[in-house]
């Protein structure tokens, strides 16, 4: 789960990292309010899991109630790389006198947490100059390290004092929540000498949420979302319109690929697990009839331990519940094939024998229909 | 550093030569037992489970233990396999390795990554080999099944295959079989962040044995362990037929899919840099798993006119 940055700061707050003060509302009659009590001049800054924000102009300076009526419904209606606006942050400006870069994230390689960390902050990491990189184990950090990578950075005198404590608290935060990632970029040392984390972005294991009750309430999904999980399936909704559906994650990820080097272009992708049963596909189907720009469904299914019928019994009811009357291309392989083949027989459910021949089906079918 | 085919085989001469004994954890659960009858039925000599509160009692006429010291005292097996839901895994697996496991193998799914992290540093302390969280497990064909993969896919030769992917393994063996490339060992190093045998030591493990011709790698997006197999095999001169496999191409950015470990960030896990770190070490991509053989098939024809 990645966490906007105002729920990052939040987190921060909380370990007493230094924030510039700052409000966050959903609409425009609360933004009014909360600019009356911060004041002008501030930042408009979209809410939104993505980077890149301020080349999109997602983020932007306001000088007065004229410029905040124009700028906060345009901010508020952004979509940055696919991603929407979910809320606005404001906050006062800060007197900038150096960014700096620091992170915390799990390096899967090394299997430990690694520390980057420049002092040239304030851009995407793929261009921070001189990183720093140190490995840390479980994450926990101690003072002589943070004060070895802040004189690294340049650091002296009072800033160095507050990046060793800032650096040990963004540690102390990695552990105690589980994250994969927290990073503040950028950190930045103020005209008065003081450090203040501009920027936050934090994305907690979602595997370790059942430790992390007071985390629930920054955990957004879709009601679709949240239907796949309580029956243990994946589910990532996108663009195409053709849902594909498969048992394992990375024959579905497999499939996605195939049917787009064929043309196809996927509505989902949608994993019922490495078993398949007739009630798990019977509610795949469910969950994607919920789907509108859905026009055809791709299934690939690995049956080894599970008969092929059981897996067409599902098609069967789904079609007599009327639960979906959509053409399917389905593969299945494993035992009794034959038998779920005549079965399927008359039904808008195709069978083949690859997965190859299923991809062209499809793709030649929604050519037709546009 | 045990020996992983020593564990699972043993040598010619022991008296449990390819009969190895497991104990199962979890045995009891519906997921445990189903698996532990199709293991049974494979020929894996399992001996005993581990259920606490059910000691005493018997699955598959397996005696059932309380703990895991019980099991292993009565039966000296140095495998398990854990099938306990994935909150109550780091207890059961620290269990086993303080009971003295040598080889541990973790099936669940939704495994923390720190707990992951605590086990690969206890495992290393004891000497012992994790397999997994999050994998279907170890089949060679013919000997030994100690996992949830179904038999079917699978046939006795000489290649190997290391797999992210549970159904990929199985997809891409099927597609190996037919096309008469048995397989010596299918490895699956599970789809989480945190690998008890990450992708490179799976390769080192298995990449000098006799019996071993030829390595599939079947990969997918998020990481960056193919990246550094691919230097490895590079540095390491190693000059045996490898090919690979990557799922995710098509996949968006910044969005898991499915498996915990498949997400790219920027270009950190693109399926772009690993192809490109392979085309380096020489190392074939197929675009999609029935291509593995053919791809196989050309390493090996190359091999003979060289």
């Amino acid at each position: 789960m990645r966490l906007l940055e105002y729920q990052a700061k939040s987190l921060f707050a909380e370990y007493n990292i230094p924030i510039p003060n700052g409000l966050t509302s959903t609409d425009i009659t609360q933004g009014r309010k909360d600019a009356a009590v911060l004041g002008f001049p501030f930042v408009i800054k979209a809410q939104m899991a993505v980077g890149g924000r301020g080349k999109a102009g997602a983020i932007q300076k306001c000088q007065n109630a004229d410029e905040f009526e124009l700028k906060y419904p345009d901010i508020m209606q952004k979509v940055v790389k696919g991603e929407k606006t979910k809320a606005i942050l404001l906050e006062k400006m800060a007197d900038i006198k150096k960014e700096l870069y620091i992170s915390l994230f799990l390096n899967r390689g090394k299997r430990c947490y690694t520390i980057i960390a420049s002092g040239e902050g304030g851009v995407e990491i793929e261009s921070v100059k001189n990183q720093i990189i140190r490995e840390v184990g479980l994450g926990n950090v101690d003072a002589k390290t943070a004060e070895d990578v802040g004189k690294q950075m340049g650091l002296k005198d009072k800033p160095l004092t507050q990046f060793v404590d800032i650096l040990q608290k963004l540690a102390k935060i990695t552990i105690d929540k589980e994250a994969e990632l927290a990073e503040i970029n950028p950190l930045a040392v103020l005209g008065d000498e003081s450090v203040v984390a501009l920027d936050g972005k934090v994305i907690i294991d979602d595997n370790a949420m059942f430790r992390h009750d007071e985390l629930r309430k920054f955990q957004e999904v879709s009601e679709l979302e949240e239907r796949a999980e309580k029956s243990g399936f994946s589910l990532v909704e996108l663009d195409g319109n053709i849902a594909v559906v498969g048992n394992g994650a990375g024959l579905v990820m497999s499939t996605l690929d195939m049917l787009s080097d064929n043309g196809g272009k996927p509505a989902c992708f949608l994993d019922v697990g490495g078993g398949a049963t007739t009630e798990t596909v019977y509610e795949a189907l469910t969950l994607i009839s919920k789907m509108k720009k859905v026009k055809g469904i791709l299934v690939n299914l690995y049956g080894g331990i599970v008969k092929t019928t059981t897996v067409a019994t599902a098609f069967i009811k789904a079609y007599e519940d009327k639960v979906i009357d959509l053409p399917v291309f389905a593969r299945m392989s494993g035992a009794e094939a034959d038998k779920s083949k005549e079965m399927l027989k008359g039904s808008r459910t195709k069978m083949f024998d690859t997965i190859e021949e299923a991809i062209n089906a499809a793709v030649i079918e929604m050519n037709k229909n546009g | 550093m045990v020996d992983l085919f020593e564990l699972l085989i043993g040598k010619e001469g022991d008296k449990d030569y390819k009969k190895k004994p497991v104990i199962v954890q979890g045995i009891t659960g519906k997921f445990g037992a189903f698996h532990t009858q199709q293991m049974l039925a494979y020929g894996t000599n399992i001996v005993a489970g581990v259920t606490p509160g059910k000691g005493g009692q018997k699955q598959e006429g397996v005696p059932i233990y309380e703990t895991m010291q019980q099991a292993v005292g009565a039966t000296g097996a140095k495998i398990s396999i854990i099938f306990v839901p994935a909150k109550f895994f780091l207890s059961a697996a620290v269990e086993a390795l303080e009971s003295g496991i040598k080889l541990l193998i973790a099936i669940p799914e939704h495994v923390p990554v720190k707990d992951a992290m605590t086990i690969v540093e206890l495992a290393k302390k004891k000497d012992a080999i994790v397999v997994g969280p999050n994998t279907p497990g170890i089949i060679i064909p013919g000997i030994i099944k100690i996992g949830i993969m179904p038999a079917m896919p699978f046939k006795e030769g000489r290649i190997a295959v290391i797999s992210r992917s549970g159904t990929l393994m199985y997809e891409v063996s099927h597609n190996l079989s037919i096309a008469n490339f048995g397989q010596s060992v299918c490895f699956g190093i599970g789809g989480d962040p945190i690998n008890g045998t990450p992708l490179i030591q799976a390769f080192d493990t298995i990449r000098d044995g006799a019996n071993i011709d030829g390595i599939v790698v079947v990969g997918e997006i998020g990481g960056d362990a193919e990246e550094m197999l691919a230097q490895h095999i590079i540095d390491t001169k190693f000059d045996k037929p490898v090919v690979a496999y990557i799922a995710g191409r098509a996949a968006p950015k910044e969005k898991r899919m499915g498996h915990a470990g498949a997400i790219v960030y920027g270009n950190y896990g693109s399926a772009e840099s690993k192809v490109s770190m392979y085309a380096k070490a020489n190392v074939p991509v197929a675009k999609r798993p029935a291509e593995v053989p053919m791809l196989l098939a050309g390493k090996f024809e190359k091999g003979r006119i060289k």
